[in-house]
């Protein structure tokens, strides 16, 4: 570092003489940028809130989540953001989202821990269980093939694409009671 | 009295030593159509990592950040008011919100008071504080007129809003501004943000909002003006802001005659501490 | 609509700035009223009498759009002479029965109609001489969801409108019109100040607001959220709003409308791509259980044969291919069998009481959090306990992953960990930016989110989790012989992977949902299904959002690249088309209404516009059907409500609802006054559910003296299991509180700042509470009625908990939807904090005792 940049000698040398503006700027402050304007990549997204649908622009850097914000383009928000959409940044990096899969015995006091992989097929193995449990031939005598044995409840924040699987798959399955946040 | 410390500065970026500044740029933010969401509280945090700011009921309305501070540089202050009806019986229930700021001072006297260099005048004429410099003094924090600037209490230094400079430097909005749903927050080059606050402010007193003023615009004022400059629909100590702000370092000019050299002896002392964090 | 969707009211704000002017209804003042001219202060529960009094401000002073009206609604037909009104039977309509709680509609017909009988019964459930629901005691009815413009595209079925007898003179005494006008004439000003409490000067304001705002130049909105839907007469507050637009000529026209602003992302599309028990894809019923009911026997019971409805055939054979594929054939029905069938209400509050009951023994929640969101929360959590195993699928740690640990009930001593024997599994979710897909937002808009980054550890998309777990039951039935495993077993699953985690693609899910041809060519849109099986559409309401190959969806050109109504953002279903039933934007020639209103209109070869006309392109408004015509060839060229079998709009509905032709005021289950307009105090067909833990506070009790009226705040989201757990939005509403007035503070010795405790026949919560001008007490029937506002985002879990808002209201349900009421209900409150452990049940018992509720 030349000693022309240290702030005491541009500032007796320059045209900040009482050292309160361009004199006093550290090299760190030169260099401020946004760091959306280096990230890796930005991707077009919707806020996950509630159903008006504004646009964001999400900017990922190093594959981590570095800053979400409205996307000016959007006929609907026009960039703009509630609070809640200005916090998808924290609800996408929460130090507190439970990202490991836990399981709780029945009668137990405690979480613990259990392999994906593991759980899907134990999940697998009871909904076939409860599937034949709650199996009906008939209702009354008319027809029905379904079973009442297991039922589901979604959140209004599934995508179509998940929706559409989900009650393709519990319908093939005989399930009736499918039910979403929509009816609540 | 007109100088740098005082009074209106036709050019306060050149007076900091910019003599090819862009043009100044700051806030209007226009409370009459504020609905209080607090999208700018969340969005200037989310975007300079603002930390929060404890889990607390004021009982003040809906506003449970009580004021602007090291970790709160968006601050939406809810009054409730109750009127009598203008026509008929009976009254009306007013309840007026607000988005509070930094006012980046014509006459900045946070930045004047500073020893370390830490606070300076940007080449856009708002005030920041060089967080790489800032030693915690808090000379700042008793300095300010309006009480914005803050210690933090775990790392010690000031902290206030920067009208996001990282951002502002790309030509980009300040966060704040770019959330506000309803646009009462505007961002843009100051002169043209004052014009606009006065069309604005025409148009409410042609619709019988007579109360609506303007706070911070006007250069005679005790900050030589405000780079944040608000409109309101009430006496602005309603929203708990000062009603006559006066810059504290008013007088240092002439204390200055008195000192002789102080000034030198200052800078060669911003120049050390400086040094000193190296 | 500032509240809880602040972007979008920014529009409401250009609106004003352009002199719109904006009227506020709600109990409260809130920060919508704030940025009103007008706040109304209304009593919760009471909206249907606000309405029907400006329905009947219309009628009375002769203000209706007279040629709208007469041209485009059915106000000109003539109903049955065996048609009684709620005005001749003191709050019934004909055709009540008392036993069942429930009422037959034949005597809602035209009169002279096609079709004899039965007239109601809208859709399969509802046929006569083979009632399927023994179930519930009631038949349950055409079913709608929360609310949304999906409704409007639900199957009615075959009432015809053509040739019933009409007056277009609008004079017959039994003409719609005038059934209308004697229906609502006791809906005056001064019934809205006894029931309402809105004083008649602010009412005269609003409806001199809304007449003048209405006809040729000028359109009026309606805008509501749940504040409508979660009532015992939900769906009939939105149809009041219904007949005073169409009487106003504000349906299908820029400015117009009824807009339900809809709370979460893809709410809209959760009911139109339905994980709703009454319905499959397209808003096609689910069959209900019959005696030898096949494919064309179903589609004649789902929907009627003219409008588009009448191409339901077509819609339903596609979806059959898009789930059955090659094993869906002519000779097999295409695989209808394959259909489990209904016998009654299956919705998520009986299925809530079957798992208490034990009847129910898995649980999968995808991304919702019951223990709060849901009504009656103890009852929520008791179900969650009563389980052999449950599944969450969800960001964070809620409620309903650690009930077992951490609820009320934990506290009370009611459960124990050591004795609940439900097995959890908690598995992490991917969120919006870590999966590609789409959301359907409020106003039928598509919009496709790329993926940014792959989730982390453990967490996966829904979409990952339901194929995966599709692949895992296949494997393992695989070569089973058992009949039952067919559907599984011929299901089309076979999705293309994708990513280090075999991520189906989204893509060619969305591909499946818009349909393809013989050859496997993606369709352009839902005219070109066919009803033969060589096209298959997983939903046709969506057939076209895969245009040309083009994910239609994730269009993204700027707004300010295109015009006004910025056709070329994202996708609207149907067809892009941005407003519904816009050919009524138009008069009956095809011309617009006015210059300043034009939107699409009839250019003399072809409709054109600002918008895709929701019209058949090439029909010209001279067009009249031949007598024998089918689906979309039934309806004349002035026919705008394309989806109705007659074309026209509804005013008095013949079938399809079952509590009512008309919207009639009913008294909320738990009411502080009586009906003042009819005997009949409540809605006759509500759903009510007497059972331990769910018990009613007594009409009138001075034991729960108070109206309660739940919502949600700026800062929060719903259940809170996506603000809750964050701290931005956490230190925004960091407690939960209540909102009283002065009034009541000084009547109950509530002090600002301090708790207070609010106790319910269900339970006893605490809140801080906030004394505020904001909340008036209103002048109801010569007596003052308290209101007490209560946000219900907090739970025993997050950064911020409190008690859970919705563990006070009962499970009382409108028999249309099977939606709560949530929005009125009554109990009382007291300073200071609630009791823990046990004594809480026993301060709910003992206020039960004063109020002589029976025993649990």
């Amino acid at each position: 570092m030349g000693i022309d940049s240290w702030p005491v000698i541009r500032q007796l040398t320059g045209t900040d003489p009482l050292g309160r503006g361009r004199a006093a700027r550290t090299s760190r402050t030169d260099a401020l940028r946004a760091r959306t304007e280096s990230a890796d990549r930005v991707v077009d997204s919707v806020c996950p809130y509630c159903a008006v649908g504004c646009g964001q622009k999400v900017y990922v850097s190093g594959e981590k989540v570095v800053q979400i914000e409205g996307d000016p383009n959007s006929p609907i928000s026009r960039g703009r953001l509630c609070p809640k959409g200005s916090a998808s940044k924290q609800l996408v990096t929460s130090p507190t989202r439970q990202t490991r899969v836990l399981y709780r015995r029945p009668y137990a006091t405690e979480w613990e821990p259990l392999d994906l992989d593991e759980a899907m097929d134990m999940i697998a193995d009871r909904v076939l269980a409860a599937r034949r449990e709650g199996w009906q031939d008939t209702f009354e005598d008319k027809p029905v093939r379904r079973t009442m044995g297991f039922a589901s409840l979604g959140g209004a924040t599934l995508d179509n694409e998940e929706n559409y699987l989900i009650k393709k798959l519990w319908t093939a399955l005989g399930a009736i009671q499918i039910e979403n946040q929509a009816r609540i | 009295m007109s100088n740098s410390l005082y009074g209106p500065l036709p050019d306060v970026a050149e007076d900091a030593g910019y003599t090819d500044a862009p043009e100044r740029r700051g806030f209007f933010t226009d409370t009459s159509v504020c609905i209080g969401c607090k999208a700018c509280e969340v969005a200037c945090k989310e975007w300079n990592a603002v930390p929060d700011d404890g889990f607390a009921l004021t009982g003040m309305s809906y506003d449970n950040t009580g004021a602007l501070g090291a970790s709160t540089w968006r601050h939406v202050a809810f009054v409730e008011q109750t009127r009598p009806r203008q026509v008929g019986d009976g009254s009306d229930t007013r309840w007026l919100m607000a988005s509070d700021v930094c006012k980046h001072c014509t006459h900045a006297a946070c930045l004047d008071v500073c020893p370390t260099g830490a606070l300076i005048r940007t080449e856009f004429a708002t005030v920041v504080v060089q967080s790489d410099v800032c030693n915690g003094c808090a000379y700042c924090v008793s300095a300010c007129p309006y009480g914005v600037i803050d210690r933090r209490e775990d790392d010690g230094r000031a902290w206030k809003c920067t009208l996001c400079y990282d951002r502002i430097g790309d030509g980009l909005e300040p966060a704040c501004a770019k959330a506000c749903p309803t646009d009462s927050i505007q961002y843009g080059p100051l002169d043209e943000l004052r014009e606009r606050a006065r069309t604005r402010l025409d148009a409410l007193h042609e619709e019988g909002v007579t109360e609506a003023r303007l706070y911070g615009e006007d250069d005679g004022d005790g900050v030589g003006g405000a780079g944040a400059f608000f409109l309101l629909l009430d006496e602005p100590e309603v929203y708990g802001l000062p009603p006559d702000p006066v810059v504290t370092t008013r007088d240092l000019p002439a204390m200055w005659k008195w000192a002789g050299g102080a000034a030198l002896a200052l800078a060669g002392g911003v120049a050390l501490s400086f040094l000193g964090r190296r | 609509m500032a509240e809880c969707h602040p972007v979008g009211f920014q529009w409401v704000m250009e609106a004003k700035a352009r002199g719109a002017r904006i009227f506020h209804i709600d109990p409260r003042f809130t920060r919508t009223s704030a940025m009103a001219h007008r706040h109304l202060p209304i009593r919760a529960g009471s909206d249907i009498v606000l309405l029907g009094a400006l329905i009947n401000h219309v009628l009375s002073g002769g203000h209706d759009f007279r040629e709208y009206v007469l041209r485009y609604t059915n106000a000109s037909v003539i109903l049955s002479e065996d048609f009684q009104d709620t005005e001749d039977l003191d709050g019934l309509f004909s055709g009540y029965d008392a036993e069942s709680s429930s009422y037959d509609p034949e005597t809602w017909a035209y009169a002279g109609g096609e079709q004899e009988a039965p007239a109601a019964g809208a859709r399969d459930e509802q046929q006569k001489g083979d009632d399927p629901d023994k179930g519930t005691g009631r038949p349950p009815g055409p079913i709608r969801q929360e609310h949304g413009p999906g409704a409007t595209y639900e199957a009615t079925s075959s009432q015809t409108g053509h040739a019933d007898e009409r007056d277009e003179t609008l004079r017959h005494p039994r003409c719609v019109y005038q059934v209308l006008k004697r229906h609502f004439a006791r809906y005056t000003p001064e019934l809205v100040e006894q029931v309402c409490g809105i004083a008649p000067e602010d009412f005269a304001e609003l409806a001199d607001a809304v007449v003048a705002n209405s006809g040729r130049d000028r359109t009026t909105a309606w805008v509501y959220s749940v504040g409508w839907t979660q009532h015992t007469v939900g769906a009939q507050y939105i149809r009041t709003a219904s007949i005073l637009q169409l009487l106003l000529g504000n349906i299908g026209r820029p400015g117009g409308g009824i807009l339900a602003l809809r709370g979460h992302a893809s709410i809209q599309g959760s009911t139109d791509i339905p994980t709703l028990f009454n319905l499959l894809p397209g808003y096609l019923p689910m069959p209900y259980a019959h005696h030898h009911e096949d494919l064309d026997t179903y589609l004649e019971r789902a929907a009627g044969d003219t409008g588009f409805w009448g191409r339901k055939r077509s819609f339903m054979v596609s979806l059959l291919k898009a789930w059955w594929g090659d094993a869906a054939t002519e000779e097999n029905d295409f695989c209808f069998d394959y259909l489990p069938r209904l016998t009654g209400d299956h919705g998520t509050y009986t299925t809530v009481l079957d798992q208490i009951d034990g009847k129910v023994k898995g649980y999968f929640l995808l991304g919702e959090n019951p223990a709060v969101g849901s009504a009656s929360g103890r009852l929520q959590r008791l179900g969650l306990a009563a389980l052999d195993w449950l599944v969450v699928r969800d960001l964070q740690l809620i409620e309903s992953a650690t009930f077992w640990k951490n609820s009320p009930e934990i506290e009370t001593g009611e459960l124990t960990p050591e004795g609940i024997g439900t097995e959890v599994f908690f598995l992490p979710a991917a969120s919006h930016v870590e999966k590609d897909g789409t959301f359907t937002n409020t106003q039928r808009l598509l919009q496709w989110h790329h993926k940014a980054i792959e989730p982390p550890d453990d967490a996966r998309s829904d979409l990952w989790f339901i194929y995966h777990l599709g692949l895992r039951i296949r494997e393992r039935l695989a070569g089973s012989a058992d009949p039952v495993d067919r559907p599984v077993l011929d299901l089309t699953w076979d999705y293309p992977e994708e990513g280090p985690y075999h991520d189906p693609s989204a893509e060619a899910v969305l591909r499946e949902i818009n349909g393809y041809d013989a050859d496997g060519t993606v369709l352009s849109g839902f005219t070109a299904l066919k009803d033969d099986g060589s096209t298959s559409c997983g939903c046709w309401i969506y057939s076209g959002c895969y245009t040309d190959g083009v994910n239609q969806t994730a269009r993204r050109k700027p707004g300010s690249e295109q015009s006004w109504v910025a056709p070329e953002w994202g996708w609207a279903w149907p067809s892009n088309r941005r407003i519904l039933y816009n050919r009524a934007s138009a008069d009956p020639q095809g011309r617009p209404w006015s210059e300043r209103k034009a939107y699409v209109w009839w250019d003399g070869e072809q409709w054109t516009g600002h918008d895709v006309p929701d019209f058949e392109k090439t029909k010209p408004p001279s067009y009249e059907p031949p007598p024998d015509a089918t689906a979309e060839a039934a309806l004349a060229g002035t026919d705008p409500f394309i989806m109705q079998t007659d074309g026209k709009a509804w005013l008095f509905v013949p079938r399809g609802l079952v509590d009512g032709p008309l919207p009639a005021h009913y008294e909320p289950h738990e009411s502080p006054v009586p009906n003042l307009l009819y005997k009949q105090q409540g809605n006759p067909v509500r759903q009510t559910f007497q059972r331990p833990g769910n018990r009613y506070g007594p009409v009138g009790s001075d034991v729960y003296p108070y109206v309660f009226t739940t919502y949600r705040l700026t800062e929060h989201h719903t259940a809170g299991g996506m603000s809750r757990f964050l701290p931005y939005l956490s230190e925004l509403q960091p407690e939960m509180f209540c909102e009283v007035s002065p009034e009541l503070a000084a009547e109950r010795g509530l002090v600002h700042g301090d708790w207070a405790t609010v106790i319910s026949a269900r339970t006893a919560i605490e809140a801080r509470v906030l004394v505020t001008d904001r909340v008036r007490p209103l002048r109801i029937q010569g007596r003052v009625i308290h209101q007490i506002g209560l946000p219900y985002h907090w739970g025993s879990a997050g950064a911020v908990r409190g008690d859970s808002v919705n563990d006070l209201l009962p499970i009382v349900l409108d028999a249309n939807t099977h939606i709560q009421e949530s929005k009125a209900a009554t109990c009382d409150i007291r300073p200071g904090r609630r009791p823990q452990g046990p004594a809480l049940r026993a301060l709910v018992r003992r206020y039960r005792r004063m109020a002589g509720i029976p025993e649990d």
